[in-house]
């Protein structure tokens, strides 16, 4: 409290002198954002969601927290009757914050530009990008009805020419309400209001983002009263949060979840039955109470309820029966060996499971599944490596099971990651070895389809193949966090993480 | 005799620096390619975020860095550039590693230096004042302080300050950087833990000099205490403390990382640690060697002053 006393008190006294009162003091400030994202790169294709959520950049489209598309870059979006042509008209008075207007052929060129790198933009079909008057026309090789919300990827975003050097992303300048004054990577970014901005322009004037790797230190910079925004808040801590009088702690279910990766063409693990046995012997609840620190947490399907389009409440929640589990694994023919160990044809029931630690929980998590499954008696080893080590796992057949956390909103359509990973090959960090074709036809069809009921059906398919096919076991679901000053008014948090929505904040 | 003495020392510390940075590059590099896991797809993950890291994007980074070039050939040429004074681009952000050093060095050096000072400040006086009278109060209460300050570990001992400092007092910032407010708390948890090693060393150095035949002999012609102290004492106590100092600097170096992590301060310790863990092998190099330069410099300037402070070596060198 002392100190931003203090610190506002010269502040108060510039603004006593220019006649203005507390009010003009206020929009001098600058707030203060914290999170743990390094800005590793300038690129778009890199650390580019940064510039996004800090609305310094803008993308074609954009997305409200429940995930319907928004124009954001683009006014207003259409699909031909063939269904392979899309027509997004720009908002015209747009502008860069170098002052150059916003061109059809600066969109086609950011676009084309995104699709060359990673980034979800590269495994859409798309043919041909260019540039119509006030417009941008894409087609696509085949029906593709989520192609707007793949323009919302924050490496879709459109960047002014002045930004690119020598095919080297040199500056930030985008055409978002703010802009951006400093940039230190890996650290600190600086923005402030953009005169030239074509919309409301934002109340709060100036903001700076620092990237603080360790979430003690977040979590003790919003106690301290030094960050307005915190974002992500470790389990342990929220519950202190919760009772500071100085923060507003804000928790929201995201589309994120921990799932157990299973090698389908194992001769173990290929049958659904296997599969649904390893299922019934975790005790979700128990990992969502001690290590993730949420009862809520505890997966009951593979979709987590904040994904309200594709979770369907009435599919029977998975739980943990041991006894189901024994049943079916006798079924399969295994049977107790001397060391408690199921054998089967003289072979043991024991598995290599890969996690990596880049996500704290996740080693925990395999650690209590290794306990858990030998209760049925299958001898899991965990093995801590790399994240990569669960792709090339998967591309070289090796990989028995692998536990991650999957976010099934990189683009607010959950549909690209489930293409992406429970299409005809499996994906990397997605099914393994197992082919359906139910779910292969549901899938072509959901995304050439454009009637909303016809969706919400094959929705419901892909989810009810999946919960009776277990390709992947969900474990549990992901909280987002946000620690906000009772300074700011009107915090919004976004469970798609596209947008900090700086520019609805105000000074209370 | 001073100057040769130097001189001499000096070159010594130099042609040291271009062995170590030599050797420090060549370790990182093969270091790098020895750990677990895929080099492109870890680079990836760094760069694009794990979730995005797949074996597509791992290709494209194989291809684009020309990770499947044979590891000799890759060597020789990162040795050439090195030699013209260029250290390439970090893989993950494709900036300048010499760019992305002068940065992060600035930030390091700062903070370096603060620290070493906060250990000297705490840690020279008390020592002298416990030293001068052994067993003392004040030597019994320096010798706990500096157990404790020994013991706490880094993290531990920043996540307190910032309790006491920030969130109770409110008087400084608990992390980030950029002001001078912003530096205390980072300098004085890496320089507390120093000061308390520094305060037991110059203690024993004050008691071996102050009880010495010379010291007795200063006293018996008739110098008072104090002017004993100040014309034989100090000079002879430093010598040993100033040889400890340049022992204190590996720990120096490993105090920052810690409080750079937790303080949010950019620094190369930081640096060096996510640039392991993403396989960006330029940045692990190039960090490598700034801080093994950082050490050479050190300890050459730890040479300079114990040279200056003790006649017998100069003969010696």
């Amino acid at each position: 409290m002392k100190r931003r006393t203090v610190l506002a008190f010269p502040a108060y006294v510039a603004a006593a002198r220019l006649g203005g009162g507390r009010s003009s003091a206020a929009e001098a400030r600058t707030l203060q954002v914290v999170a743990p994202w390094e800005i590793t790169s300038l690129d778009p294709s890199r650390a580019g969601f940064i510039f996004t959520r800090l609305s310094v950049a803008e993308t074609l489209v954009g997305a409200k927290p429940d995930g319907a598309l928004v124009p954001q870059l683009a006014q207003s979006w259409s699909v031909a009757a063939d269904r392979l042509t899309w027509t997004f008209r720009l908002r015209s008075s747009a502008r860069f914050h170098d002052g150059r207007p916003v061109t059809p052929a600066d969109v086609a060129a950011a676009l084309e530009r995104a699709a060359a790198l990673p980034g979800p933009l590269r495994a859409a079909p798309i043919a041909a990008i260019s540039p119509t008057e006030g417009a941008v026309e894409i087609r696509t090789s085949r029906p593709f009805v989520s192609l707007p919300a793949f323009l919302a990827h924050s490496s879709t975003q459109i960047l002014s020419p002045g930004s690119f050097a020598g095919g080297e992303t040199v500056a930030v300048i985008g055409s978002g309400p703010y802009r951006t004054t400093k940039i230190e990577p890996p650290q600190r970014v600086e923005i402030a209001g953009f005169g030239g901005y074509d919309g409301t322009p934002p109340a709060v004037a100036a903001a700076a983002y620092l990237a603080a790797s360790r979430a003690e230190t977040r979590v003790l910079m919003a106690e301290a009263g030094q960050a307005d925004l915190a974002f992500t808040i470790d389990p342990a801590s929220r519950q202190r949060l919760r009772r500071n009088p100085r923060v507003t702690l804000l928790e929201l279910p995201i589309p994120r979840v921990v799932t157990l990766k299973v090698n389908c063409a194992h001769p173990a693990l290929s049958d659904p039955r296997a599969r649904r046995a390893l299922s019934a012997a975790i005790d979700r609840p128990g990992v969502a109470r001690a290590i993730l620190r949420n009862e809520s947490a505890a997966a009951t399907q593979l979709f987590p309820p904040a994904l309200a389009e594709w979770h369907v409440p009435d599919l029977p929640p998975l739980v943990r029966d041991l006894a189901t589990a024994r049943g079916l694994l006798a079924e399969l023919g295994w049977q107790p060996g001397p060391d408690g160990v199921l054998v089967r044809d003289g072979k043991p029931f024991a598995l290599t499971l890969r996690t990596f630690p880049d996500r704290p929980e996740l080693p925990l998590i395999a650690a209590a599944l290794q306990d858990q499954l030998r209760e049925v008696g299958i001898r899991v080893s965990v093995a801590v490596g790399n994240s990569g080590d669960i792709p090339l796992g998967h591309r070289d057949g090796t990989l028995e099971l692998a536990l991650l956390a999957r976010n099934f909103a990189l683009v607010p359509d959950p549909l690209g990651t489930v293409l992406q990973d429970f299409g005809p090959d499996g994906g990397d960090w997605g099914a393994m070895g197992w082919r359906h074709q139910g779910m292969q036809r549901t899938l072509e069809a959901l995304s050439a389809a454009f009637d909303p009921a016809e969706r919400g059906r094959l929705r419901g398919d892909v989810a009810r193949i999946l919960h009776a096919e277990l390709p992947v076991v969900p474990i549990g679901w992901y909280d987002h966090s946000l620690a906000a000053s009772r300074r700011v008014d009107g915090v919004v948090l976004d469970p798609l993480e596209l947008s900090y929505h700086l520019p609805a904040l105000r000074w209370t | 005799m001073i100057l040769r003495g130097l001189t001499a020392a000096l070159a010594k510390r130099a042609l040291q620096a271009v062995v170590v940075a030599v050797a420090v590059a060549t370790i990182a590099f093969f270091a790098l390619l020895s750990l677990p896991g895929d080099q492109a797809m870890r680079i990836a993950a760094g760069r694009y975020g794990y979730d995005i890291a797949d074996t597509a994007a791992a290709a494209l980074v194989r291809a684009e860095l020309g990770l499947d070039r044979p590891l000799v050939e890759r060597y020789l040429l990162w040795l050439a550039d090195l030699a013209r004074g260029d250290l390439g681009r970090s893989f993950v952000s494709g900036e300048r590693v010499v760019g992305e050093l002068a940065h992060l060095f600035r930030h390091t050096l700062v903070l370096a230096v603060t620290a070493f000072l906060v250990g000297c400040l705490v840690g020279l006086p008390l020592g002298w004042l416990a030293g001068l009278s052994p067993g003392g109060l004040v030597d019994r209460a320096s010798l706990a302080a500096a157990v404790l300050a020994r013991a706490l570990p880094g993290f531990a001992l920043g996540i307190l300050l910032i309790l006491l400092f920030s969130v109770g007092l409110g008087v400084l910032p608990a992390a980030g950087y950029g002001s001078v407010d912003a530096l205390v708390l980072p300098a004085l948890t890496v320089g507390v833990g120093l000061g308390g090693a520094i305060s037991r060393v110059a203690r024993d150095s004050t008691v071996a000099a102050t009880t010495a035949p010379f010291f007795a002999f200063a006293r018996l012609k008739g110098l008072s205490a104090l002017q004993a102290l100040l014309r034989h004492g100090v000079r002879n106590a430093a010598v040993p403390v100033i040889a400890y100092l340049g022992v204190q600097l590996a720990q120096l170096i490993e105090g920052l990382v810690i409080a750079e992590t937790l303080f949010a301060w950019p620094g190369l310790g930081h640096a060096m640690v996510h640039a392991i863990v993403a396989r960006d092998v330029p940045m692990v190099q190039g960090t490598a060697l700034v801080l093994g330069l950082m050490f050479v410099a050190l300890n050459g300037a730890v040479d300079a002053a114990s040279l200056a402070a003790d006649p017998r070596r100069r003969a010696a060198a």
